[in-house]
């Protein structure tokens, strides 16, 4: 088998064995989705896009997409943990300068299968990660922050932060810089509850995070053009596809519904059945413009990768999240209306309310009316879409 | 040209410094355009040029510098407007 082949059938015996049999616990809870991680780190995944020739697994970006499909039909707080982490691996990979400290640190996420963290949420910005107020700090040969983070997901599970920072105090709010610091470096305190609708295990309260690093864990590449090539997009097709992974196992619930439906009365008028064939069109319509955002983003990251720059491609990548994020509640809420009151219960092998909760989550991940308040400015410029 | 293109600056770019402060190599977001600005000042190029940048230019390095726009305008052929 080849290295995506062997990771991607251990991510789905880790979806199937762990995963699935953790995922009403970890909702109703709203805990950390440990039993999950574990095992992803005993099989090494979180390494999994690190190149082999820093000791991680060297598997395509398409395999990693397909991982957060996989756990997302089995767990959404699993899968969405586990995308957020590859999110800021995928991202250094691509950014990488050799020798640079994040070599090393790469290097010592494959070793100790280092689980990471993001801070760009920012209390006063208005939700724009295109701006930061808290700005990296000269202390002597020191750098420190201080940053007030409305959510910060896992922060308390996390090996180390991503987090987005002015370059220096007297820069403009745009002019942002990506640091990474680890666990002995960050001190966070907690501001506020973790009591969520959905998504509940991915523990994201807010927290002010203070650390103190090494100048050289300040990333080279400047964050603008980091979101643009590569977080955003990145974190728009890993985030489509476990919302489509909650989504499809939704509508495989609805339809083991029908056909337990069939089987109980043959032959009599089934109007469940036909509801289900109404919520496959709606899923294939998400299906469609998840796997054709990964082309996409596949095509623009050969060659020339500046391509990602253009507006053309800001607006291609936001509107897969728009329409991922909205046709995913429809879909989950498509089901419950194939199941009715069987699916609406919590406890039948067909409900699907934490699939529905889990996905109303995802406008909310960098609202969607903020993205297009964004995109309404840019075509007024772009030419095609 | 140079001239024109900072009169555009100064009436969209909504710069917190003076466009006069600013040499041709300067970086125009570091100064504080905002994305938002940006495509405002883009549009005033299109009108004041009288073309349309191709989609294949409309990306931050193109806009980031005076000098920057003034290379993109001059590959696209602009002349400076009356």
């Amino acid at each position: 088998m080849s290295g995506d082949e062997t990771f991607l059938a251990a991510v789905r015996r880790i979806a199937d064995d762990v995963a699935a049999a953790q995922a009403g616990d970890v909702d109703r809870d709203a805990r950390f989705p440990q039993e999950s991680i574990d095992a992803l780190r005993e099989e090494r995944a979180l390494s999994a896009f690190v190149p082999a020739e820093l000791g991680g697994g060297g598997v395509s970006f398409a395999a990693v997409a397909e991982a957060c499909f996989e756990l997302g039909r089995r767990c959404g707080a699993s899968a969405m943990v586990f995308a957020m982490h590859q999110i800021q691996v995928v991202t250094m990979v691509r950014h990488l300068d050799p020798g640079s400290w994040f070599e090393s640190y790469l290097r010592e996420v494959a070793e100790e299968q280092r689980l990471i963290a993001s801070v760009t949420s920012e209390v006063g910005t208005g939700g724009d990660m295109g701006r930061s107020v808290a700005a990296v700090t000269a202390d002597g040969e020191e750098r420190t922050f201080e940053k007030q983070a409305p959510t910060v997901s896992y922060g308390n599970h996390a090996d180390a932060l991503f987090t987005t920072l002015r370059r220096d105090p007297d820069a403009e709010g745009g002019d942002q810089v990506i640091v990474l610091t680890t666990k002995e470096q960050n001190e966070l305190e907690q501001t506020g509850t973790w009591d969520p609708l959905g998504m509940r295990g991915t523990c994201s309260p807010g927290f002010v995070v203070r650390a103190r690093f090494a100048p050289e864990q300040v990333l080279g590449t400047p964050f603008p053009t980091v979101s643009a090539e590569s977080m955003v997009p990145v974190s728009h097709v890993l985030w489509s596809h476990l919302w489509l992974g909650i989504a499809t196992d939704a509508f495989d619930r609805a339809r083991a519904f029908v056909r337990a439906s069939a089987k109980q009365k043959p032959g009599a008028p089934l109007p469940a059945a036909a509801r289900l064939s109404h919520l496959m069109s709606e899923l294939s319509l998400l299906r469609a413009e998840v796997s054709t955002g990964l082309r996409d983003f596949l095509d623009a990251s050969e060659g020339d990768r500046a391509r990602l720059n253009t507006m053309a491609a800001a607006l291609r990548f936001n509107n897969l999240k728009i329409a991922a994020s909205e046709q995913a509640p429809r879909v989950c809420q498509g089901a419950m209306g194939v199941g009715g009151i069987v699916a609406f219960k919590n406890d039948t092998p067909f409900s699907v309310g934490r699939h529905l909760r889990d996905t109303m989550s995802a406008v909310l991940m960098v609202a969607n009316e903020r993205i297009h308040q964004t995109n309404a400015n840019l075509l007024l410029i772009a030419k095609e879409v | 040209m140079n001239n024109q293109i900072r009169e555009v600056l100064r009436e969209h770019a909504r710069l917190p410094v003076d466009v006069d402060s600013l040499s041709d190599g300067d970086d125009l977001y570091q100064a504080g355009m905002t994305s938002h600005a940006s495509v405002n000042v883009m549009l005033a190029l299109e009108d004041v040029f009288d073309l349309e940048f191709p989609d294949a230019m409309l990306k931050r390095s193109s806009f980031e510098s005076i000098g920057a726009i003034e290379a993109v305008l001059t590959e696209l052929g602009a002349e400076a407007a009356a």
